[in-house]
């Protein structure tokens, strides 16, 4: 049992440091580690795994929260989320009380303006990759671009937008008009 | 030192963003969001501006861990301290891991109905809409000048149509700007 933990983390918590820029870059590398090198897992059973997290809210990295709990229950998912998410804590925080501290100089003024392009693109980027990627064909295309509207023009609660895109989508694949 | 021109509103309690950091990772399906924290901490709510999001955002993706946890710990610190950095990790992600265990030992019961995987398409389809706006936003922001607007233009390029590793482009772009935009500053004498 303290064996699994420790491997748990031993897998883990490493992976947490080459985790930038979104998580789905280390899928490959769980997988690997899970299914060939330690056997936790079946490939079907981290596929499935793998498909829960996607239709779970919250970070898609709660993915090791499930291999924990399949290999040694509540500690196993306790050690594994701890594992990911927790090493580069320390990390963001001392940048957001560096930035604190130093508000308005000249570095933070330049780190401002130089990041501010960079952000832009990196935000429409991913909604470009994302809208490219849609499943469900040109009414999924048409359900992303009603909802940027939705959200720029009313005060409407997100959740809504979610449960209607969800709903729109089922009713007319029921249809027989989605694919 | 300026003022912080933020401080509209009254800081809300560690335990406050704990609740509310616990809601968005518990109904944020369809993924995106660092949309939906923008649109409860930028645009409902008014407790942060634009700029200190997306500064948080940019150096999210930049640093080492998951971005949504770095997000949450940037937020939470920059609205109630330290007390806040911890209800902000501990909101989107304990809460979000029960929830997934348990969807999980109910993961048989509708795995094989075809509707789920449709719905969930659905759902990322309207989540794509919170992103979107806030994409929007940012882009709004970018200085209308040449080098700014280049700078956008290649981190889009480069990130969402050669799909180069984010991280090089972040580091390497960034860098790049932030030191025109250093030089700019000393040159103007600030």
């Amino acid at each position: 049992m303290g064996g699994a933990l420790w491997s748990l983390w031993a897998v883990f918590a490493p992976l947490s440091l080459v985790t930038i820029g979104g998580g789905q870059a280390t899928v490959a590398e769980i997988h690997r580690q899970v299914v060939e090198v330690h056997h936790w897992m079946s490939a079907q059973e981290f596929m499935n795994a793998f498909a829960i997290a996607r239709l779970s809210p919250g970070p898609g990295s709660l993915l090791v929260t499930l291999i924990g709990w399949k290999v040694s229950g509540f500690w196993g998912a306790v050690v594994a989320t701890l594992a990911i998410f927790a090493p580069t804590a320390f990390l963001i925080y001392g940048v957001a009380y560096l930035w604190r501290r130093h508000r308005g100089a000249r570095w933070q003024l330049a780190l401002e303006a130089g990041l501010r392009p960079i952000a832009a693109g990196m935000i429409l980027a991913a909604v470009y990759v994302l809208f490219m990627a849609l499943e469900g064909g040109w009414w999924a295309r048409a359900i992303a671009v009603a909802a940027t509207g939705l959200m720029m023009g009313t005060r409407l609660n997100p959740l809504w937008l979610i449960a209607c895109g969800a709903a729109v989508l089922s009713a007319l694949k029921l249809a027989g008009l989605a694919s | 030192m300026p003022p912080d021109s933020t401080a509209a509103a009254p800081a809300p309690t560690a335990w406050r963003l704990f609740v509310i950091f616990s809601r968005i990772g518990l109904t944020s399906f369809g993924g995106g969001l660092s949309g939906w924290l923008y649109r409860e901490f930028v645009e409902d709510r008014r407790w942060m501006s634009e700029e200190e999001f997306l500064n948080g955002l940019a150096l999210s993706q930049a640093l080492p861990g998951v971005n949504v946890k770095n997000m949450a710990i940037w937020i939470g610190y920059r609205l109630a301290g330290a007390r806040g950095a911890v209800a902000g990790f501990m909101g989107i992600i304990v809460p979000p891991a029960i929830f997934i265990v348990l969807l999980a030992a109910l993961f048989a019961a509708f795995t094989d109905y075809p509707l789920t995987n449709i719905a969930l398409a659905g759902a990322a389809a309207a989540a794509i809409g919170l992103s979107a706006s806030m994409a929007i936003a940012a882009a709004r922001r970018v200085p209308r000048r040449l080098l700014p607007l280049a700078f956008l233009a290649i981190t889009f390029i480069a990130v969402g149509v050669l799909q180069w590793p984010l991280v090089w482009v972040v580091v390497g772009l960034g860098t790049l700007s932030v030191g025109i935009e250093y030089r700019r500053l000393a040159r103007a004498g600030a």
